[in-house]
């Protein structure tokens, strides 16, 4: 059983079968509506990220350019602060650093999540129950409390420090649900095939068992990037985000520091949580749709 | 059995050694020096001052001794209940200002994390078999799962306080109450527990519910349903079999899920400015009071292990193959 980095105890479970990718999951995935409807919003979220920015001509989000506290309307899409700062300015500089802290603290989960996962699901013996010992203790320690007091005596904060610290303390449960994966692998015959021709452990892992289960670590890749942004929006609004630039978490607190609820500027506070529930939201979507891409179980019903 | 329990322990203990010790190292191999950071804070002018707080702040976090020391000190002052003095209520010992905190978060965390997995199991087990209620819980379930625990607490904030007034929005009473153990200050405390409570229990409601409705239809398509319903079995009994399966991994989901959803309750606390471990933490962080901060790191630490020790203990009582001792050595 493997979990989320947040409550969501849904990831795929560890005896699906698993599949190789290909042309025939090709003809399945273009026709999987939560696939398309997930991946089509993410890219959508991701093109705004990326191109929105280059299209302001002021470069400083956090400047202070139009007026005070103003509600949406055409020439600020999304109103103004309470410092007239332009919220879509802040808005699509801050969906660049959520999906850059997502793949920063995602990849570096996963590798060493697969790293963990893959010795000892193959090694087995003595380097299972030490890297299993491992792997509990990290996962009984809370992720955010630790995360909490580093990030309080770094005092150094950006984005990329945020998501190495956040990929150093996410792997948990992605390393647990990998070593299930190759456990059931390594006794097949392929295996016992490439063990006899004597190929070292790194080489049998690569060449024969990670192609095997690459669907189920992209999927696993997925969630720790929607992981990812989540915890990283907790810490921007705890007051332990960037120092510079401005992120999603980060316009939620000053709306909420600003008092922005009682002053009723909804348009500060809704589009930052909007923008990361759809990403998020979409993320786990598509990976629902993958599922049911790979997995021939469950694209029947 | 016992050697369930024994390996169960044995991680516990562990996990409390490292805790602490990552507790221990942080501020002495971290960039920075939290001793300076302190004494600059306080802004005294004279030199002989400010050389006399390095000397007072260097003794009482012990920097002076050497390092093994150091650790065997932190160790003890621990065990007997120790955790230094704080610097933000200055000069309460940690220990007592956590204890104050404590009672506010744990009325916030047990009834939202028992009551959102009982309501979403129910949920998710439900929607396993009605088509109607699937296609509705599903989305709802997916758009919460992905929300951050503050946006749900700031919109419910938003919508049911400072539009519709029906509930406070900050603090966990009344101003003019004095916290006691009178009807007036229960009720007042209630009131201002119900927007937090529900934006934790919302939060978590829709993970378990498809956590549940997957388990259960993965258990339905399972051999042994087959199997029943080639008997002849009754519909209602194959779907108690099912439930009794899916229910097992969901208890380890509440076990894994324990150290995230603290997270969720200190955020949460902080939207609200509730008085619980949440905003003490948000407080130690804005006046660099490392003690407190410390402190909370392991109150935190101590109540995580504490309450996965009851689940495993919940475990073996609901599931028979770790009571047989058969579930081999798996963890």
């Amino acid at each position: 059983m493997s979990t989320l980095p947040d409550p969501a105890p849904e990831a795929p479970s560890a005896d699906a079968p698993v599949a190789k990718p290909g042309r025939e999951s090709l003809h399945y995935a273009v026709r999987n509506p939560k696939l398309i409807i997930g991946v089509t919003l993410v890219a959508i979220l991701l093109a705004v990220g990326v191109i929105g920015p280059m299209l302001l001509d002021n470069g400083n989000p956090n400047e202070y350019v139009g007026p005070q506290a103003s509600a949406p309307d055409g020439t600020y899409w999304m109103g103004t602060t309470t410092f007239g700062q332009d919220v879509y300015a802040q808005f699509v500089h801050g969906l660049r650093a959520t999906f850059l802290v997502g793949v920063v603290g995602g990849a570096i989960a996963a590798v060493i999540a697969m790293v963990v996962g893959f010795l000892a699901g193959y090694r087995g013996g003595v380097t299972d129950e030490i890297l299993n010992m491992l792997t509990n203790v990290v996962l009984v320690i809370p992720a955010l409390a630790v995360l909490l007091i580093i990030n309080a005596y770094m005092g150094v904060r950006s984005v990329a420090v945020q998501g190495l610290f956040i990929g150093l303390t996410s792997w948990p449960w992605a390393a647990r649900a990998i070593r299930a994966q190759t456990f059931s692998l390594r006794t097949r015959e392929f295996v016992d095939l490439a063990r006899l021709s004597g190929s070292g452990t790194w080489r049998i892992v690569f060449r024969e068992i990670a192609p095997n289960m690459s669907s189920y670590l992209f999927m696993t890749f997925i969630l720790l990037f929607g992981g990812s942004i989540l915890i990283a929006s907790s810490l921007d609004f705890i007051g332990l985000g960037p120092t510079e630039g401005v992120s999603l978490g980060l316009m939620l607190q000053s709306a909420q520091q600003w008092s922005a609820l009682q002053l009723g500027m909804w348009w500060w506070f809704v589009p930052p949580g909007a923008g990361i529930t759809a990403i998020v939201g979409a993320l786990y979507v598509a990976n629902v749709g993958l599922d049911e891409v790979f997995n021939p179980k469950l694209r029947e019903s | 059995m016992r050697r369930y329990f024994a390996r169960k322990l044995l991680i516990y203990g562990l996990t409390f050694v490292v805790a602490v010790t990552v507790n221990w190292m942080i501020p002495r191999f971290m960039p920075g020096d939290p001793v300076s950071a302190m004494v600059a804070r306080a802004r005294v002018s004279q030199p002989e001052a400010a050389e006399a707080m390095r000397t007072y702040y260097n003794n009482l976090f012990g920097f002076d001794e050497p390092l093994w020391q150091q650790y065997l000190h932190f160790w003890g002052a621990l065990l007997q209940g120790d955790f230094g003095i704080s610097i933000f209520v200055f000069p309460t010992p940690v220990g007592d200002v956590l204890l104050d905190a404590l009672p506010y978060t744990l009325g916030l965390m047990i009834p939202a994390v028992l009551l959102s997995w009982f309501v979403g199991n129910w949920i998710g087990a439900l929607s396993a078999r009605r088509k109607v209620l699937d296609n509705t819980v599903l989305p709802a379930g997916y758009v919460l799962t992905a929300m951050p625990y503050m946006w749900i607490a700031v919109i419910l904030a938003w919508a049911l306080g400072a539009k519709a007034g029906w509930f406070p929005i900050s603090g966990g009473y009344s101003l003019d109450i004095q916290p006691g153990l009178s009807a007036d200050f229960a009720l007042d405390a209630l009131h201002h527990w119900v927007l937090p409570f529900l934006s934790l229990f919302l939060v978590a409601l829709g993970g378990w519910a498809i956590g549940m409705r997957n388990m259960i239809i993965y258990e339905l398509e399972s051999d042994y349903s087959s199997y029943l319903s080639a008997l002849g079995a009754p519909q209602r009994l194959i779907r108690r079999y099912a439930f009794r399966n899916a229910v097992l991994p969901q208890i380890t989901g509440l076990a894994l899920q324990l150290g995230v959803l603290v997270a969720g309750a200190l955020v949460t606390e902080i939207v609200f400015a509730y008085p619980g471990l949440g905003s003490l933490i948000l407080a130690a962080i804005q006046n660099q009071d490392f003690f407190l901060l410390q402190g909370a790191f392991l109150f935190i630490v101590i109540g995580v292990l504490i309450a996965n020790f009851l689940i495993d203990i919940v475990y073996v009582v609901v599931d028979p193959r770790t009571r047989t001792g058969m579930a081999g050595g798996t963890s």
